[in-house]
C-alpha cells in the first residue's frame, strides 16, 4: 500500500510538472491531474499546494468550486445527459427519466454494479442535435428514451 | 507587403494547386457533426478511399452551419463543382468515383460553376440565401488545421497590411468607424474598449479572447474555433497591435476537445510560420499567445471572473472599478473580447470600417451570428445582417417549427429570458431586442412550440441560474435558490397566490445587489415569462393544472449548488 501511494504521488507530480503553460496555477494543475488520472485525490491537492506555493485549503477551494472535478476514482463508464433548454424542449426529460429508472437512481450518481457514473450536464454544446447524451465523452444526438437505453445497454454488454 | 507574408502566400497557393489537382473530400467534424455520427462516416470514407485506391485528400472541416444536414460530406472531383451531401451514413456513402445525380445519394447543394441541373447552389439554399458571411466566411470551407488554406483565402493579409501600412491608432480608428459592438452580450463599442487599453502606459498588457460559452443553445464561439481558428488568432494579433498588448489568452472550457485541439494546432502553426512570437513577419512586432482552460463554471465567462480563473482561482467576479483596462489579469491592463467580435476584425481591416458599418442598421452594424436550436426544422449556425426580423430568421432560414406554431423564443442564453411569438417581428438589433425585453446576448435562439409549458421552461432556466451561481453575492446565491423553490412549487401545483409577489421582491433584490450580470439578470427569465405568459402562471397557481400537460410528470433537476 505505501508504495502505491508513492506511485500515485509520482504520477501526480509528473502531471503537474509537465504543463506547458507560462504560469502554472492551482486550476491548471487540477485540470492536468484530472486529465492524467481522472480524479483529484487528496495527494493531488497536497502536491499542487506545494508546487504552486498555496495552502492546501486554497487548492481545495478551487477544486470544490468547479463542478467537473471528482474526488474519488472514476467509474469505468461515464454517461452524461444534457438538460439544457434546447435538449429540454426536444425531450431530454424523457431520456433522463428512462436512464434514472433503468439504473434505479433518483438523481445523478454512481451505479456500482455497472461500474458507471450517470451525470447531468448543463450543456454538452451540440444543441443543434438535441437531445444529446455523451457516452464516455463521445457525443450522440437525436436521442429519445428508447435509443438512449439501447446505447447504454450496448455499452454495458460490450464490457461485461 | 512584407517579404515574409509574400513567401507564406506563395507557398499557400502552391499547396492549393496541389490540392486542386486531387479528389477532395471534406467531412464536417465539428461538435454538431460528432453528435450526428460524423466519426463513423469519416472512418467509412477513409476505408473506401484505401479500398478503391483513390488519390484523394480527405480532411476534417468544421461546421458549415447547416447542422440539420450533418453528417455533411463535401466532395470535389478535380475541375468540377463541389458537391454537398447531407445526412450521410456509413452504409450510404455517396459515390467517390463519379458525380451521380440520380438514386439515393442526391447532393443537397453544389458550389462552383457550372453547377448541376436540378441541384441548388449552396448559397441559394433557404438557410443560406439571406446570410452575409463575414466572421463565418471560412467555416466549413477550409481544413481548420491547415494554415495554407486560411492564407490562400486571404488570411493574415489584414495583419500584414496593418503592420506595414497602418499605425495602431489607424487600426483603432477603422474599428471605431465600423461601429462594431461586442458580441459577447454587453454590446460595448469594441473600438472604444481598445482605446482604453491603448491609453494605458503599462509595458505588460493582455488581450483575452473569451470562448467560455456556457450558454446552453449557443455554440458559435466553439463553432468558429473548431472551424476557422486562424481567424481568431489574426483578430487577436490585430487587437494586440492596436492596443500595444503583447500577450493573448484564448479562454475556453476544459473538455471541449475539438475546439481546444484545433486552436492549439493553429497557435503552434502560427508560431512556426512567424505569425506569433518575436518579430512577427519581420516587422518588429512581438506577440505571444496560449490557451487557458477552465473547469465547468458558467460565471467564468464574466470578464472579471475570467481573469480570476486564468490566475487559477475560483471563477468569481471582482469588484469594478478598477476596470480591466486598468487592472486586469495578473493585475495588468487587459482587454476582453468575445471570439465572434475578434473574428470580424480581419475583414474590417481588409475592407475598411465604412464597409462594415454599411451592413446592418444604425446602432447595430454588421451581422449577427446566431445558433438555431430547439423545435425548429433546420437547426444550425447562421450569420445574417443586423436588422433582419426574428421571423425571417426562424421561419425562412430555420424553416419554422416542425409541428404546431412557435410559442416563444429563448434568446441570448438562460439569462436572456423568453420572447413571445407575438414579438417575432422584432428586428435583430441591440436596442430593439432590449426594448422587447430580450437580449441578443451570445446569439443562441431556442425555439419552443406550443407543447412547451412556459412555467416549466422558466423553472428550467432558473434551475440553470441557481446551479451556476458562483455564490459570491448572497442575493444571487439565495435569490436563485428561492426563485427555484417557488417555481418548483408551481410546477407541482402547490404554490399560493402570494408566491407571485414574493418572486418580484426576490427578483428586485437580486438585480440591485449582485456584482455581476448573473445575479443582475437572474430574474430576467421569470419577468419575461410573466410578461408574455402571466396567464399560464395564474392557471398553475389558481386552477392547479398545466395547459400543455408537461407539468404532470415529476420533473428532474440537478440539486448540486456551489457553496
Amino acid at each position: 500500500m505505501p508504495h502505491q501511494i508513492q506511485d500515485l504521488r509520482d504520477h501526480i507530480r509528473k502531471a503537474i510538472e509537465s504543463q506547458q503553460s507560462r504560469v502554472i496555477t492551482p486550476l491548471s494543475s487540477l485540470l492536468a491531474v484530472d486529465d492524467s488520472i481522472g480524479y483529484i485525490p487528496k495527494e493531488a491537492v497536497e502536491e499542487i499546494a506545494k508546487f504552486t506555493k498555496n495552502t492546501v485549503n486554497d487548492v481545495w477551494g478551487v477544486a470544490s468550486f468547479y463542478t467537473n472535478f471528482r474526488f474519488t476514482p472514476p467509474k469505468k463508464h461515464t454517461v452524461e445527459v444534457c438538460w439544457g433548454p434546447s435538449c429540454h424542449v426536444r425531450g431530454a426529460p424523457g431520456v433522463l427519466q428512462a436512464l434514472l429508472n433503468y439504473f434505479n437512481l433518483a438523481m445523478e450518481g454512481e451505479v456500482e454494479d455497472k461500474n458507471l457514473t450517470l451525470k447531468f450536464n448543463t450543456c454538452l454544446g451540440a444543441c443543434s442535435q438535441a437531445p444529446v447524451i455523451s457516452i464516455n465523452h463521445k457525443l450522440t444526438g437525436g436521442m429519445d428514451a428508447r435509443e438512449a437505453l439501447k446505447r447504454v445497454k450496448e455499452l454495458i454488454r460490450k464490457h461485461d | 507587403m512584407t517579404k515574409a507574408y509574400n513567401a507564406l502566400f506563395e507557398s499557400a497557393l502552391e499547396h492549393h494547386e496541389v490540392l486542386d489537382s486531387k479528389l477532395k473530400i471534406n467531412v464536417g467534424m465539428a461538435i454538431c457533426g460528432e453528435a450526428a455520427g460524423s466519426f463513423e462516416v469519416m472512418e467509412a470514407i477513409r476505408h473506401e478511399v484505401i479500398a478503391q485506391g483513390l488519390d484523394a485528400v480527405v480532411s476534417e472541416v468544421g461546421c458549415l452551419g447547416l447542422c440539420y444536414a450533418e453528417p455533411l460530406v463535401d466532395i470535389q472531383f478535380p475541375g468540377k463543382p463541389r458537391l454537398f451531401y447531407g445526412n450521410v451514413k456509413p452504409e450510404n456513402l455517396p459515390s467517390l468515383k463519379q458525380i451521380r445525380v440520380k438514386g439515393k445519394n442526391i447532393p443537397l447543394a453544389t458550389l462552383g460553376t457550372p453547377g448541376l441541373p436540378g441541384i441548388p447552389d449552396l448559397y441559394d439554399l433557404p438557410m443560406m440565401i439571406r446570410q452575409v458571411r463575414i466572421a463565418l466566411r471560412n467555416v466549413g470551407h477550409i481544413d481548420p488545421t491547415d494554415l495554407h488554406q486560411y492564407i490562400a483565402r486571404g488570411g493574415y493579409k489584414a495583419l500584414d497590411t496593418a503592420l506595414t501600412e497602418m499605425t495602431p491608432d489607424e487600426v483603432i480608428e477603422q474599428v471605431k468607424l465600423s461601429g462594431l459592438r461586442g458580441r459577447g452580450g454587453a454590446a460595448f463599442s469594441t473600438g472604444t474598449k481598445w482605446s482604453f487599453l491603448k491609453s494605458s502606459k503599462a509595458s505588460e498588457k493582455y488581450i483575452l479572447c473569451n470562448a467560455e460559452e456556457g450558454d446552453p443553445g449557443a455554440f458559435n464561439d466553439k463553432g468558429i474555433l473548431e472551424s476557422d481558428p486562424h481567424t481568431l488568432i489574426e483578430g487577436m494579433l490585430l487587437a494586440g497591435y492596436a492596443t500595444g498588448a503583447n500577450y493573448g489568452y484564448v479562454f475556453i472550457r476544459h473538455g471541449h476537445d475539438g475546439p481546444i485541439r484545433r486552436t492549439q494546432i493553429a497557435i503552434e502553426q502560427a508560431y512556426k510560420s512567424g505569425l506569433l512570437g518575436k518579430n512577427i513577419l519581420g516587422t518588429g512586432f512581438n506577440f505571444d499567445a496560449e490557451m487557458s482552460l477552465v473547469g465547468e463554471s458558467y460565471v467564468s465567462g464574466e470578464e472579471t471572473a475570467l481573469m480570476e480563473a486564468i490566475e487559477g482561482k475560483r471563477a468569481m467576479p471582482r469588484y469594478r472599478p478598477p476596470f480591466p483596462a486598468a487592472f486586469g489579469v495578473w493585475g495588468k491592463p487587459s482587454n476582453i473580447n468575445n471570439i465572434k467580435t475578434l473574428a470580424y476584425i480581419p475583414e474590417i481591416i481588409s475592407k475598411g470600417g465604412n464597409w462594415f458599418s454599411e451592413i446592418g442598421v444604425g446602432g447595430s452594424s454588421g451581422t449577427a451570428i446566431l445558433c438555431l436550436s430547439g423545435n425548429i426544422k433546420r437547426p444550425g449556425m447562421v450569420e445574417v445582417p443586423m436588422g433582419l426580423t426574428m421571423r425571417a430568421v426562424v421561419e425562412e432560414l430555420g424553416g419554422g417549427v416542425p409541428t404546431g406554431k412557435v410559442k416563444f423564443l429563448q434568446t441570448g442564453g438562460p439569462l436572456g429570458g423568453v420572447l413571445g411569438a407575438n414579438k417575432l417581428g422584432v428586428k435583430l438589433d441591440f436596442k430593439a431586442m432590449s426594448d422587447a425585453g430580450a437580449i441578443l446576448g451570445s446569439g443562441g435562439i431556442i425555439v419552443a412550440n406550443e407543447s412547451v409549458c412556459a412555467v416549466d421552461m422558466t423553472r428550467l432556466l432558473v434551475a440553470f441560474c441557481q446551479y451556476e451561481s458562483c455564490g459570491k453575492c448572497f442575493p444571487c446565491r439565495l435569490g436563485t435558490t428561492h426563485l427555484l423553490e417557488i417555481l418548483e412549487r408551481m410546477c407541482r401545483f402547490e404554490s399560493i397566490p402570494s408566491d407571485m409577489d414574493l418572486m418580484q421582491v426576490v427578483g428586485k433584490e437580486m438585480a440591485s445587489a449582485s456584482l455581476c450580470g448573473h445575479g443582475q439578470l437572474g430574474f430576467n427569465p421569470v419577468q419575461s415569462a410573466l410578461d408574455y405568459f402571466g396567464q399560464e402562471f395564474k392557471i398553475h397557481i389558481e386552477e392547479g393544472r398545466c395547459q400543455t400537460g408537461s407539468c404532470d410528470i415529476n420533473f428532474i433537476t440537478p440539486t448540486r449548488t456551489r457553496r
